[in-house]
């Protein structure tokens, strides 16, 4: 089986080394940061309305005497959002002006934003939305729902297939017999209909936390059978292997195997699974939030978002902004893929090389 | 008597059925019985498929028999399960056939000796369990300073020595040796054979020794059983085995091996 | 005994190969020189690491490069360079008049293709002049001692044992009617009396066919009445070649005469084994 590094660093360092892991690293730092200062990097709170500027294009910006500042628009037809920028009108960019309360990771109170313009006027990165919200504030605070979802889903279901797996490869037997039934029967059921099902079968007036927590367990409940077939298969293998009959005749207990001997042993199938997996989880969620059963409003995540812009107005304008959470799950799917991709190609030359 | 076997049958269900075992089974030890004396060496040879290593895993209770009794100082250890083994786990160790993977690939070499110290002497500090380790690594004839190393960075017959100073961290009276020297190069087979031979005379061990070669068997032990098909067919002390076999099967296996 | 003057079938001369990494560079094979006539039989004995599989690897350029490098050397066959030959017209020679016999059965048959499959591609490969492919596949099993040709033809590489998949693996390089056949520690995977076997086998397939055999082993316990001559390598150099009854009747060098020693023998049991002193060794290698 596999001989890894022996430090995880090794592994890792490997992973920069090569251009398309540096690249895929650094996008997925980067997202993770958005997502983490998205209260302190977003100008606006996720569900600031403003009526006057709805379907409001991007703010152009310009450089004046007074420094960086955004053009002013002026809108000729409140029923159409034909958006006319105002010649010579311009309102300054201000750095670290003091803004809505929030709590930075949930603890520390603050107000300052990273960046703002005066109270009057707006400024809109991404343009705003059906009811003048900010599309780039609403993506930073939906990158928050829709990274994180990724992740403790598949600690979740990457957990319960370990479990399930691991135990069921290494011990056999009727227990081996129940989950590997139990797996078939789920993966028999088409996906998208069990979601359904599973959102359907429980009332929808929750509150948007409840329907967060919902959501990922609906998607791990439907992805830890792949991951624990998969995990029992390795678990049977490894139990082939010498060391662990040595680690039986030392005197070692079931428990401690699974833990020493059997775990580390799976630890690169379960890095390379999760980064491959993760993609799911999100397109999971974008799936449920833009059929209308996932994050509701007026929380932000990007699916919700995307099911938004389906709006026959937003095609007939070309409100074009409104597509920019589409972008961000692409440009995130792809990154894990990458990730995933490169872990594995580090990860097999050693499996061959383990094999001799 | 260290050890005694008496009638020992092992059975595996054969695999079929959906929900139930299926009554089909195989038996690769049709009752087998021998003794093994303190500090002597009873050696097993057959070929694959004879029931050799099965009889082994026995032995060390990787497998339960089926039937029969194993008799370790008088005391049945063929029924014990779980916890109950622990006391005859740090009597009865194995050597394993295969170098590349009776270690774990993840473990430091001072994590692999460390381990049966921690389960046996759970007294010993970190420090002391390492300074041990480093003991059983001298003994093997490795430098001490291969405990921060890993597996993969030992060769075919070094591993073996590691596999031989695990097996001796527990201070154990019986080895079972499973064709421990067969994946190795002639050459490295002899620094083994030796080296089994050393530590026999210098802590008294017993050797359950396991191996398809019939020159290797002979030379290792005081007696020699012959296995075919699940039964022994003649059991003899290796001088006599060479001279006056009786068996048409033995005959067999010594004329496979290669004269010089 | 072949004819020492004819012109031998393979020659190889001051073969150097080493392998480059990014840390360092290693000499695997260091000025290897010797030659096969047509019809005989040479046995290259070395421990792990000596270059023997190397250099058997090397005769089919069939090391992977990089790592591998030839630095330098000649590998005639036949009369042709083979280290020149570009890889097309290397092909023909590689399996088909070179043919090469692994140490792991289980790994050198493909799991997912039947036995019948893989002998049928080999000809299709090899012996364009074959109208019966399925006639002389199943020839060569009878000729490999498999008593049941039809179902082996029919059987994957799973359901046999390890001696019946060398005897499938010699059956391939057999239907191919190779001149030299590579064999490259063929027994050592195998039972002692397997490997009695198919050492039987091989030398009967030599003084039937005609063809060469070049025989890599670690154990110099299979020389004796297997190979005509032997080449003795150590650490990438032959330091000992010569006629077999000879060379094990009077080994000159010491890396050779302790190699001999080490193999056990049978009524000798519990004397303690000869080892090779590395050390003692080294210091008569290295000129001082």
């Amino acid at each position: 089986m596999s001989s890894l590094p022996a430090k995880s660093s090794g592994l890792w360092r490997q992973v920069i080394s090569r251009p398309q892991g540096a690249l895929a690293l650094g996008l997925l730092a980067f997202l993770y940061l958005c997502a983490l200062f998205a209260p302190f990097l977003a100008p606006y709170g996720p569900s600031d309305q403003d009526l006057q500027r709805t379907y409001h294009p991007p703010t152009a910006l310009t450089w004046t005497r007074e420094g960086l500042s955004v053009r002013l628009y002026k809108n000729s037809d409140p029923t159409q959002a034909l958006y006319q920028p105002i010649p010579g009108k311009t309102a300054v960019v201000r750095w670290l002006p003091l803004g809505h309360p929030y709590r930075l990771f949930g603890l520390f109170p603050c107000r300052r934003h990273l960046f703002g313009v005066e109270s009057k006027q707006k400024i809109y990165l991404l343009g705003s939305d059906s009811t003048g919200r900010d599309v780039f504030s609403r993506l930073l605070y939906g990158a928050q729902v829709s990274l994180s979802i990724g992740l403790i889903g598949i600690s979740i279901s990457l957990g319960v297939g370990l479990i399930a797996g691991g135990l069921a490869g290494y011990f056999g037997g009727w227990f081996d017999s129940l989950v590997m039934r139990t797996t078939e029967l789920l993966m028999a059921i088409p996906g998208l209909y069990l979601l359904l099902a599973l959102r359907g079968a429980f009332a929808s007036q929750f509150s948007s936390g409840e329907v967060y927590l919902l959501i990922v367990i609906i998607l791990s409940f439907l992805g830890w059978s792949g991951a624990a077939r998969v995990i029992r298969g390795l678990a049977l293998s490894l139990r082939a292997q010498t060391f662990v009959d040595a680690a039986i005749v030392t005197g070692l207990s079931p428990w401690r195997i699974l833990w020493r001997h059997l775990l580390p042993n799976l630890a690169s199938y379960l890095l390379v699974a999760s980064a491959l997996s993760i993609p799911g989880y999100i397109l999971g969620e974008a799936a449920l939030s833009f059929l209308g059963i996932g994050i509701q409003e007026p929380a932000a995540s990007w699916g919700l978002m995307l099911a938004q812009a389906q709006e026959m107005k937003v095609f007939m304008c070309n409100f074009w902004w409104l597509l920019t959470p589409g972008a961000a799950v692409f440009l995130t799917v792809a990154a894990f893929n990458l990730l995933g991709d490169t872990l594995r190609d580090v990860i097999d030359p050693h499996f061959r090389t383990g094999n001799r | 008597m260290l050890l005694e076997v008496a009638n020992l049958v092992v059975r595996y269900p054969l695999p079929g059925g959906l929900f139930f075992r299926s009554r089909r089974f195989v038996e690769p030890v049709k009752g087998v019985s021998f003794r093994i004396r303190a500090g002597r060496t009873v050696g097993l040879v057959g070929e694959s498929g004879s029931g050799k290593t099965t009889i082994g895993k026995a032995v060390v209770r990787l497998i339960a028999p089926h039937s029969g009794e194993i008799r370790y100082r008088q005391e049945r250890i063929d029924g014990l399960s779980g916890a109950r083994l622990h006391p005859y786990r740090k009597r009865v160790q194995m050597i394993f056939q295969d170098p590349h993977n009776s270690l774990n690939p993840r473990l430091s070499i001072a994590r692999i000796l460390g381990e049966p110290l921690e389960i046996h002497f759970p007294a010993l500090r970190a420090q002391e369990r390492r300074s041990r380790a480093a003991d059983l690594l001298r003994r093997v004839g490795l430098p001490s300073d291969s405990l921060d190393r890993f597996p993969h960075e030992f060769s075919g017959g070094q591993r073996q020595r590691i596999g031989i100073a695990r097996a001796l961290a527990v201070e154990p009276e019986l080895i079972v040796c499973d064709e421990p020297v067969s994946a190795l190069d002639v050459s490295i087979q002899a620094q083994i054979v030796n080296l089994l031979q050393d530590l026999q005379q210098e802590l008294g061990l017993a050797y359950l020794f396991i191996s398809h070669d019939l020159a290797v068997v002979e030379h290792m032990s005081d007696e020699v059983l012959v296995l075919n098909e699940g039964r022994i067919v003649e059991a003899a002390p290796p001088e006599e085995l060479y001279r006056n076999p009786k068996n048409e099967y033995t005959r067999k296996l010594l004329a496979a091996v290669p004269s010089l | 005994m072949p004819d020492p003057n004819a012109t031998p079938l393979l020659e190889v001369s001051d073969l150097s190969i080493e392998f480059e990494s990014a840390e360092r560079t290693v000499v695997a094979v260091d000025g290897v020189s010797f030659s096969m006539a047509a019809g005989s039989t040479l046995a290259v004995v070395g421990e792990s690491g000596s270059g023997k599989s190397v250099t058997a690897l090397s005769l089919g350029r069939l090391l992977p490069s990089p790592p591998a490098r030839i630095r330098s050397g000649r590998v005639v066959f036949e009369g042709i360079d083979l280290l020149t030959l570009p890889e097309p017209a290397l092909r023909h020679y590689r399996g088909g008049k070179i043919a090469y016999v692994f140490q792991e059965p289980s790994t050198s048959l493909n799991p997912v293709f039947s036995v019948g499959f893989q002998l049928s591609e080999a000809m299709a490969l090899h012996r364009h002049d074959l109208a019966d492919r399925r006639g002389a596949g199943l020839a060569a099993l009878t000729e490999v001692g498999i008593r049941d040709p039809e179902r082996c033809w029919r059987s994957y590489p799973h359901e046999l044992s390890g001696g019946m998949q060398q005897r499938v693996m010699i059956a391939m390089a057999l239907v191919c009617r190779p001149r030299l056949l590579v064999a490259d520690e063929p027994t050592t995977a195998l039972d002692v009396t397997i490997q009695a076997q198919i050492l039987g086998l091989l030398r009967e397939i030599r003084s039937r066919f005609g063809m060469a055999i070049l025989l890599i082993t670690h154990n110099f316990g299979l020389v004796k009445g297997f190979a005509d001559h032997v080449v003795v390598m150590f650490r990438g150099k032959i330091v000992e070649q010569g006629p077999t009854d000879s060379l094990l009747a009077s080994p000159r060098h010491p890396y050779t005469q302790a190699l001999i020693a080490c193999v056990p023998r049978l009524g000798d049991s519990k004397k303690r084994l000869a080892t090779i002193d590395y050390a003692r060794l080294d210091s008569l290698l290295t000129p001082s």
